[in-house]
């Protein structure tokens, strides 16, 4: 295992019965580095993540992580249920593991310390997310797993959760691994895109995917587009999509305007 | 006080102290209805207790963790519904019980003893096993209070932080199965889950943290256990239903005080 990578996944395969949902998948996670998994719903994205987590065993291909890698995990969704009486504060107590510091400083970094003593029932959807990735945080993680971290949050939440993530990656140099729908937001925070349809279509930089045709068979052109975006917005000498995004130059203009906007 | 009245609230009062903080986990995780089906399988232990001549106590609690692990494994396989699998395990476990009670033509059981309960006949020796179990079953809740926990908020997380979450919840099941076995003599097998979950519901509306909460619900199980025996006493009820008469009381009156809800 190359000392650069925290986790190494050679051939994973994963079924349930005969319901094949992971293939052949190989994939390396680096510290420091942002994974975006991308894919359909149904793709196995969130079982692949599960895998990694060790929550489900491969049916074949091996899964490899660093001697006691600690993983920060922030589930797709947390329910609890209204009759369970719990404040912010006693939900990151739950970590028993966390001093009363690192749950402040947790708080701290993802700019949530005024919702301590609100209930859970009564926050957001962003606020929840946030205290989410707090507990996450409490693990001190070298490994940060995120199952689409912006869920039910508002559009301006969303910017601003990927732009913490992408804070919190730089502050505690860990590899984040996490899955998106929103293609367009996450990019530009991104350094390597996997899309996956069972098996890994094609992955590399956001520029790359974005030309890459089993991508855009995968998500069409507006996908597409969306992605092609933000690479202009990174660098601005991406000219070569006209092959595969016809766009007039009127509207790619109007593009570079947009994105500087972000 | 004459002493099978002393016996039988201090037998009810131990079995809403432990009922309190179990209750509370029954509620929260949506396990009503699997308590129930355990409760349903006592029957049954009853029968396998009287046709080996084992205690009735160990027979209740293996046959309600048997049933617990048939349950847990056959849910895995997703054959049918939840809610449908436990209908079919609750009734059919009572069934087989009554069933095999009735074969036993040579042993007299009291079924409606097992059944509904029988507070005031509490003897001494079902003292002890209250509060020996229950003793134990608090202790087990106390040392395991935080993984408990976590695995209520969200099990794959706990399980990534490195919680035993199989064996918390085994756990689990097995301090239920404790409780309906030493709850079965106050108030029957068909209402042990309302001793479980009325006072824990009713705490709900006043605690503010899941430790509260169960606090709380173990004293208003003790005030619903002294209400509903004085009013055994005073009007000829039954113990058991009064019993959970008092703690419907008890829910009622503080779901329509207007209590400004917290947490």
């Amino acid at each position: 295992m190359s000392p650069a990578n925290l986790v190494e996944i050679t051939g994973l395969n994963i079924s349930f019965g005969n319901n094949s949902v992971v293939e052949n998948v190989s994939m390396a996670l680096k510290r420091g580095e942002i994974t975006t998994l991308i894919g359909p719903n149904g793709a196995g994205k969130t079982t692949l993540v599960k895998a990694v987590l060790g929550l489900l065993s491969p049916t074949s291909g091996t899964i490899k992580r660093s001697s006691a890698l600690r993983i920060g995990y922030m589930p797709q969704k947390l329910h609890i249920d209204t009759t369970f009486p719990l404040t912010v504060a006693r939900f990151l107590k739950t970590a028993a593991f966390a001093s009363i510091e690192d749950r402040i400083v947790a708080l701290q970094s993802v700019r949530a310390e005024h919702l301590l003593k609100q209930s859970v029932h009564s926050l957001s959807g962003g606020e929840m997310q946030r205290v989410l990735l707090a507990r996450a945080l409490l693990r001190k993680p070298e490994l940060l797993v995120l199952d689409e971290p912006a869920q039910g949050v508002d559009i301006n939440g969303q910017t601003e959760l990927y732009k913490l993530i992408a804070s919190i990656r730089d502050k505690y140099n860990c590899a984040v691994l996490m899955i998106s729908h929103d293609l367009h937001l996450v990019m530009a925070a991104t350094d390597q895109v996997i899309c996956l349809n069972h098996h890994i279509c094609c992955s590399g930089h956001p520029e790359q995917v974005s030309a890459d045709p089993s991508y855009i068979e995968l998500f069409g052109i507006p996908g597409a587009e969306s992605l092609a975006l933000y690479s202009h917005h990174h660098n601005h000498q991406h000219n070569n999509h006209g092959d595969i995004l016809p766009l007039p130059d009127e509207q790619e203009s109007d593009h570079h305007h947009c994105g500087g906007h972000h | 006080m004459p002493e099978f009245l002393l016996l039988a609230l201090l037998g009810g009062i131990g079995v809403a102290l432990v009922a309190g903080p179990l209750g509370s986990f029954v509620v929260w995780r949506r396990m009503a209805y699997f308590g129930d089906t355990l409760a349903h399988s006592a029957l049954l232990g009853i029968a396998v207790g009287v046709l080996f001549d084992i205690n009735f106590n160990l027979a209740v609690v293996s046959c309600c963790v048997i049933l617990a692990l048939i349950l847990v494994s056959l849910q895995r396989q997703r054959l049918v519904a939840t809610d449908t699998l436990l209908g079919i395990m609750a009734h059919s476990s009572l069934s087989l019980g009554l069933v095999a009670v009735a074969l036993l033509d040579d042993v007299r059981v009291d079924l409606m003893e097992y059944l509904f309960g029988d507070l005031l006949a509490i003897t001494p020796t079902d003292l002890f096993w209250i509060y020996g179990g229950g003793g134990v079953v608090m202790l087990l809740i106390w040392k395991l209070w935080n993984p408990l926990l976590a695995v209520t908020i969200n099990e794959e997380l706990a399980q990534v932080e490195g919680v035993p979450v199989a064996r918390i919840r085994l756990a689990l099941m097995l301090l239920i199965g404790v409780v309906i076995a030493i709850a079965m003599k106050v108030v029957g097998i068909l209402l042990i889950t309302s001793l479980l979950i009325i006072p824990a519901a009713s705490a709900r509306r006043l605690a503010s943290s899941p430790e509260q909460m169960a606090v709380i619900a173990s004293l208003l199980g003790v005030v619903a256990v002294i209400l509903g025996l004085s009013a055994s006493m005073q009007f000829d009820t039954p113990a058991g239903p009064s019993v959970v008469v008092a703690a419907l009381v008890q829910f009622l009156l503080l779901y329509s005080l207007p209590i400004r809800s917290v947490a």
